[in-house]
């Protein structure tokens, strides 16, 4: 038996032995494990299971041991992906801090820096959100007046965040400030900072959807030491960039809509709700529609499979990559349109009798769905990196 | 599964780019055009073409030809597409070659396989009836006498049909007029044929293509190109080969009209400026772009798919040449339309793209066609 295939095994009959009966079903409302100190578990098997899976660095597979990672080579992390999903295991921790910081202070961060606040995260101990926008820099981020004086010991900040996704359920925050006001791109830095102080708020915004996931965060006299800077002073754009590119691909996969194809079943809701004349959807109109939607969904699956390919064959990130937040984005927003439309009156419910779970979630999905080509960056400016960096268009 | 080109394919792709940047550029056609050439292709071109491997390049090796794959052809055909080369690359290597590599007894392999590799023969496949793409809507009848067929009917938009030697044509031997089943094809010499009638037409493209008449045409039962009422087995593999090669000559095409369209913006200036700083036609250039990838990879798929003899051919023979349909009038519209007035001049390149576009698009089922057999392909 190759090393490899003892990995397996050895993997096989951990999972067997360690991951909780129901965490092996389908993510139920509420159970989503995203720890922090804060942290609500309505499944106490979530707690176990995440617990568990930290403990080898399972949380992060990849990452560096010393970090508290799993220190997996790419082919080790392959198989334990695939043993989980054998198993359909439910994902352990759910973490900006996994997703976005993680990786950037891996690439930027000092290694006092990486040893204070990498392993929380790997184990779910510390929740983290974003500080990027403002009222007045959403699509001009760069634009951002959060104001950040050196008190000596000390940071100092004082200013106002929007659209902090979770802000009231997080621990620390990162944040861009601007520590120059003399200059735009080369004034801002990269700065953490705990949000257990009396200078930091965060209140939740109300959605259209009815949900309030996204926050306006108040920094009022809000401190950070100075070993809380990542990168050099000023530098914090290059951090933030990098780090967009990691929430951009996180974004761009939503327009698979999970099941890798144009949507789980988008053919058979029309059967059902619109009915079928000889095995055919029985309006022609919208089954053309649909299959629109499927083959875009396909041929932008299989891009997303070339650019990886081509990564992997070291021909660098193609210029399709580009491309996808602006695509994917605008097709999950179609998905959910023509969705809605199948669905007639019962996709437009808002609550109690009269529709089932899945029709409810699905009506404020379609609303959510919508801040798919806003956050992140929105399709205009992803438009206008794709003609300017990709096309050579001038200014 | 790859979608990466490997060595071997990146170094054919430069090979074919070259041989039709140098040998077979747009003015190629152009003259081929002006001068109401006869064959409505250059001949010359067509044996250094075979000269070079590409005519056997899905063919076998004991049959002479190089045998190197669906992927390879694909990408001599997107670099044929490039320079609007009329070959007969569509009708003799990718419909008649695969239908005869899959459907034919070993003596017709035997006779036909060398001379399509060798360039020496052209071969039209007689299929179409009506103005739409309707493969198994077959009116023209076959009627056994004796140890031969006897074949009345008319072929419509045959490609390359008044320079083919010989005829694959798809005739009725049983059954009413839309089942798969009792289609037979049949090899027809086009020479000395008594009750044959060929017609060349002139399409917007100005490439080849032909009406058809048989009257009581007489054709030996030796003749006959799979089995009695069984050509479908034969015909639709040979469809999507036909079906996916186009979709990779139109990638060609849309690169080529992208490519140029992008360096107009760049150079045109209007209100003292270059165009293509103006953000309305950033983002109309940065759409047509996303358009060109998703097109590169569905064609790349495709082509895959016939090497690894996947079952999942019809459906990507589908998806591709859907999409590429309606990536091509897009593309090509858009283009036509960012050059302004000069775009509309027949001495500049865009309109004779978008007039192959288009018949590339009509040929072998167009983007309605391809959606409807997509769906079907999945039951719904």
């Amino acid at each position: 038996m190759d090393a490899l295939e003892k990995f397996r095994a050895e993997t096989r009959e951990w999972l067997e032995a360690n991951c909780p009966a129901s965490m092996r079903t389908p993510m139920k409302d509420g159970e989503e494990p995203w720890g922090g100190r804060n942290a609500v578990w309505k499944n106490p098997d979530s707690k176990v299971w995440m617990e568990r899976m930290a403990e080898r660095g399972w949380t992060a597979p990849t990452w560096p041991k010393e970090y508290g990672g799993g220190g997996l080579s790419k082919e080790e992390n392959m198989v334990l992906q695939q043993e989980l999903r054998r198993i359909h295991a439910r994902t352990p921790l759910m973490s900006f801090g996994l997703w976005m910081l993680g990786p950037a202070l891996l690439e930027f961060a000092n290694e006092e820096q990486k040893k204070e606040h990498i392993p929380p995260i790997v184990r779910g101990e510390i929740r983290w959100c974003q500080g990027y926008s403002e009222p007045g820099a959403g699509s001009d981020l760069a634009g951002l007046q959060t104001k950040c004086e050196d008190k000596g010991d000390h940071y100092l900040v004082n200013g106002q965040k929007i659209w902090t996704s979770y802000a009231d359920k997080a621990d620390w925050i990162f944040c861009l400030v601007r520590t120059d006001t003399s200059k735009k791109h080369e004034g801002i830095s990269f700065l953490l900072i705990d949000m257990d102080q009396p200078g930091v708020e965060a209140r939740p915004i109300s959605m259209i959807s009815g949900a309030s996931p996204f926050c306006e965060t108040f920094l009022t006299d809000a401190k950070a030491p100075k070993k809380n800077l990542v990168g050099e002073l000023n530098k914090g754009w290059t951090i933030a960039k990098r780090l967009l590119q990691h929430e951009r691909a996180m974004i761009s996969g939503m327009g698979l809509g999970g099941g890798g194809g144009a949507g789980p079943g988008i053919e058979q809701a029309a059967k059902d709700y619109i009915g079928e004349e000889n095995g055919r959807i029985a309006d022609p109109s919208v089954r053309d529609k649909i299959v629109r939607q499927k083959m875009d969904s396909q041929a932008f699956a299989l891009t997303m499979r070339r650019s990886a390919e081509e990564a992997k064959a070291g021909q660098g990130p193609g210029a399709a990559s580009s491309m996808f937040k602006y695509y994917g984005t605008e097709l999950n927003k179609r998905r959910y349109e023509l969705l809605l439309e199948v669905m007639g009156i019962q996709g437009l419910g808002w609550e109690g009798e009269g529709f089932s779970e899945d029709e409810l979630t699905t009506t404020r999905a379609w609303l959510r769905s919508k801040g798919n080509s806003i956050e992140g960056g929105t399709s205009e400016v992803q438009l206008n990196v794709i003609a300017k960096r990709v096309l050579e268009l001038p200014e | 599964m790859a979608l990466v080109l490997n060595e071997e394919q990146a170094l054919l792709k430069e090979t074919a780019e070259q041989f039709f940047q140098e040998k077979v550029p747009v003015a190629n056609f152009r003259k081929l055009r002006d001068s109401k050439d006869e064959n409505g292709y250059d001949t010359a071109v067509w044996r250094e073409i075979a000269n070079l491997g590409f005519a056997g390049i899905m063919v076998p090796e004991q049959y002479g030809g190089t045998d190197f794959g669906p992927v390879g052809l694909g990408l001599v055909l997107e670099q044929a597409g490039r320079t609007l080369a009329a070959t007969p690359l569509i009708s003799t290597v990718l419909l008649a070659g695969s239908a005869i590599q899959h459907g034919g007894t070993s003596a017709q392999r035997q006779k036909y396989l060398p001379l399509i590799a060798s360039g020496e023969i052209v071969m039209a496949l007689a299929l179409e009836e009506g103005a739409h793409h309707n493969p198994c809507a077959i009116a023209t009848k076959a009627e056994a006498a004796g140890d031969n067929f006897k074949i009345t009917g008319k072929k419509v938009f045959v490609l390359d049909g008044h320079v083919a030697d010989v005829l694959i044509v798809a005739a009725r031997t049983s059954g009413g007029p839309k089942d798969t089943s009792g289609i037979t094809l049949f090899l027809v010499d086009t020479k000395n044929t008594d009750g044959l009638k060929i017609t060349r037409t002139h399409m917007a493209d100005h490439r080849n293509a032909a009406i058809v008449e048989f009257d009581g045409v007489s054709v030996p039962a030796a003749n006959v190109l799979g089995s009695v009422d069984g050509g479908w087995d034969v015909l639709e593999p040979a469809l999507d080969i036909g079906r996916i090669g186009i979709a990779a000559e139109t990638l060609g095409l849309i690169q080529q009209v992208f490519e140029t369209t992008v360096d107009y913006l760049k150079e045109r200036k209007q209100f003292g400026k270059v165009i293509g700083s103006f953000q309305a036609l950033q983002h109309r250039a940065a759409e047509l772009f996303c358009e060109v990838e998703l097109c590169r990879s569905v064609v790349l798929e495709a082509l895959s798919a016939v090497e690894e003899r996947r079952n999942d051919v019809p459906k990507l023979a589908s998806l591709a040449k859907a999409r590429l349909a309606e990536a091509s009038r897009l593309i090509t519209n858009e283009g036509l339309q960012m050059h302004g007035g000069i775009g509309m001049t027949d001495e500049y390149d865009v309109g004779l793209f978008m007039k192959r576009a288009r018949v590339a698009a009509a040929t072998l089922g167009d983007a309605n066609f391809h959606r409807n057999r997509y769906a079907e392909l999945d039951d719904y």
